[in-house]
């Protein structure tokens, strides 16, 4: 039943979401220092390293540095939609958090609470919608800018985010023929029994699509032509200044992290320790200590991907805009067709006992 | 009040009132955002309606792809009142009026028609909006209409591809 | 046209090959140089903590060279002013008064000796003008100010510490190279 909860369950998911927020926003955080000390080390440099033993301190220092930059809200932009543009941005980039299994349930107080906020049973569609949401900051603000760049930018990002999302969700059809459900929980859980049972080993087509445009979505190099700053001075933030800017640039790395979060779920078993019985280490360790061991190996293979999309960042250049659209249009698109084609097919004979 | 009730009719008012707005905005943009928020609210209903797949694709379709595709044009056009060509026709408003007011006539007489029954529609308990239920009836009782649209879409698709070769 | 060099090369201008057309076998290839360059050594060096060592022929700020006994070698001469080319370099003389042999080993010594670190383009010349070995160019830089008159070097900055009194002090500013002869 809809709303007929207790007490305790309020407070339990509200415990779980003030939890989820603040180590996604704290895993942004750091995702910029990791960025930058990434770049570096890719370009033989040593990276931020003086604030703070290793530079640690850094994002805080850059937090601090964005807070107290003057803020400018341009004279003829529309000033409700100019602040509604990060906030948006912001927002659309922490729902996706909602979804997403950080593990499978720990027992406290006598109960047991489970390290999901919302099983919904539409699980990877309500991201999906969030995706195809995240848009609207990025284009409202930089409409209401007031400035040709940022329009440019703004057009790029709708138009890039609408042509990759076509893809991405034909890919996700085929992930979702070979699970038979849409709750990312049980798609979790169908991968636990082995690790051959993971879905990159099912659908190693569908999640190259998938990492493609999950790349795309985000505006991470080689696709981020909405903000190219050397051909849009900044594209949709340029007239943007203070934590406004920062707003922005944070929805990009809790953008990377919740979608690497999400490609880990789908494709990469989740919290799913490889080689190791989970259901027998419980039994010898306790359910709290497992579900740690979970929380702690799925933020490693997110973080795995993090590295991944900083990687990219530091050795692919920019496509040109027609590039883009052809890859995303001409090549992806029929791809995803293909697979999706392929798997049905492949599904239909296993039903069939290998016969026409 | 149960806290459904106090969200219905809060989705509601919620709805109607981003209505309005979309017609009464001056500048367009804000009018699509009002849309946007208006299929928002219908969401929610529909979450309320425990249709939640229903919800989720209203949001991913109408929100995600085809208002983002508005809102896309309105930008590019840069609309505003003083780009707006003066309005000279009079009639023009009376026939609006007089079609807008006959819609409503229609609307209201076919609701009167409705056996007005206490519970119009199941609510939490319908399980019809759940996607499984749903995948089930539309590849069953209505797979016609189902395939017909798809075709429909298709030869959409097929027409938008012609168009655009035309040009190169 | 003949060419200058001969490492001019000619573009290929054929159409790609299928896996070429993939373009993701050139993606994987460029990424594993990039994860390569995470091994390599960093030649950057973290300046204040590490400072790279002086050429053996740098030319840095000056110093008014003392003897063993923390005696001043120079005696004003002037030739180290005659000989510098921008003029940096001004000094006044001063006889040295009895009780005063501690101080300066001629009989003759500098009362005031300035050197203008922003006129002085540290060639040496003065290092090598000097009869007495009482110049010397050593292995540090005039750090920066926010005045003008920040960068004029009386005696007192230029003096190196006393041989006796601060030894440690004095070996550090005499550095590798001055040598006391």
């Amino acid at each position: 039943m809809l709303l007929s909860i207790g007490l305790p369950l309020i407070i339990e998911k509200l415990v779980l979401i003030v939890v989820v927020v603040m180590s996604s926003l704290v895993i942004a955080m750091y995702a910029t220092f990791a960025e930058r000390k990434v770049a570096a080390i890719m370009q033989d440099r040593r990276g931020p390293n003086r604030a703070g033993p290793f530079g640690l301190l850094q994002p805080l220092a850059d937090g601090l540095k964005l807070f107290f930059k003057e803020e400018i809200i341009p004279n003829l932009s529309s000033k409700l939609l100019f602040i509604l543009g990060p906030c948006l941005a912001m927002l659309t980039a922490m729902m996706t958090g909602a979804v997403i299994p950080w593990g499978d349930k720990v027992h406290f107080f006598g109960r047991d609470i489970s390290l999901q906020i919302a099983d919904v049973n539409i699980g990877i569609l309500y991201v999906f919608g969030v995706v195809s949401l995240g848009v609207y900051g990025i284009m409202i603000g930089s409409w209401a800018s007031n400035n040709k760049f940022s329009l440019m930018g703004g057009l790029r990002a709708a138009s890039q985010i609408i042509s990759y999302e076509l893809a991405m969700g034909i890919a996700l059809i085929a992930l979702l023929m070979t699970t038979g459900t849409l709750s990312l929980k049980e798609i979790v859980q169908q991968q636990q029994e082995h690790w051959y049972s993971w879905n990159i080993i099912k659908q190693p087509l569908g999640f190259l699509i998938f990492l493609i445009c999950a790349f795309a979505e985000c505006n991470r190099t080689p696709f981020d032509l909405p903000e190219a700053e050397n051909e849009l001075i900044g594209g949709y933030h340029t007239e943007y200044s203070s934590m406004k800017l920062g707003f922005f640039l944070f929805a990009e790395y809790i953008n990377m992290f919740l979608s690497s979060s999400v490609m880990v779920s789908l494709f990469f078993g989740g919290y799913d320790i490889p080689f190791v019985n989970d259901a027998s280490l419980a039994e010898s360790i306790g359910t709290n200590w497992v579900a740690l061991i979970h929380t702690a190996v799925f933020l490693f293979k997110a973080a795995c991907f993090l590295f991944l999309f900083m990687w990219v960042r530091w050795t692919i250049p920019r496509f040109r805009y027609d590039q883009l659209m052809n890859l995303g249009w001409k090549i992806l698109i029929p791809l995803a067709l293909i697979n999706m084609l392929a798997t049905g097919a492949f599904i239909l004979l296993q039903q069939n006992n290998w016969h026409f | 009040m149960s806290v459904i009730e106090i969200m219905f009719w809060f989705l509601s008012v919620l709805a109607l009132g981003a209505a309005v707005m979309v017609v009464a905005s001056k500048s367009p943009v804000y009018s699509i955002l009002f849309l946007i928020l208006t299929f928002f609210a219908i969401s929610g209903h529909y979450i309320l309606l425990n249709a939640q797949f229903l919800a989720i694709v209203n949001i991913i379709v109408y929100a995600g792809a085809i208002m983002v595709l508005f809102l896309f044009v309105v930008m590019l056009m840069n609309l505003n009142a003083e780009s707006e060509p003066h309005q000279k026709n009079k009639w023009l408003l009376y026939i609006g009026g007089i079609s807008g007011g006959s819609l409503l006539l229609v609307m209201v007489a076919a609701l009167k028609k409705v056996a007005a029954t206490n519970q119009l529609v199941q609510m939490n308990n319908g399980e019809v909006g759940l996607i499984k239920n749903l995948g089930i009836k539309l590849f069953t009782d209505y797979v016609f209409p189902f395939e017909i649209s798809s075709v429909l879409f298709l030869s959409a698709m097929i027409g938008a591809v012609v168009i655009s070769k035309k040009e190169g | 046209m003949q060419a200058l060099t001969n490492r001019a090369q000619q573009v290929e201008r054929k159409p790609m090959s299928l896996l070429e057309r993939a373009y993701l076998p050139a993606i994987f290839r460029g990424m594993a140089i990039t994860f390569g360059h995470m091994f390599k050594k960093r030649p950057t060096i973290n300046y204040p903590e590490v400072t790279r060592p002086f050429s053996p022929v740098f030319r840095g700020l000056h110093i008014l060279n003392r003897d063993e006994e923390g005696r001043e070698n120079c005696t004003a001469c002037g030739l180290c002013a005659v000989a510098c080319p921008a003029e940096a370099i001004t000094m006044e003389a001063a006889e040295r008064s009895a009780g005063e042999e501690k101080l300066y080993r001629e009989e003759k010594y500098a009362a005031k000796y300035e050197i203008n670190m922003l006129r002085c383009i540290f060639c040496g010349l003065c290092e090598e003008a000097c009869p007495k070995d009482a110049i010397y160019l050593s292995e540090t830089f005039a750090p920066a100010n926010f005045q003008r008159k920040g960068f004029i070097y009386g005696k007192d900055d230029l003096l190196i510490p006393h041989p006796i009194t601060e030894p440690e002090a004095h070996a550090k500013a005499k550095g590798g190279r001055v040598s006391l002869k």
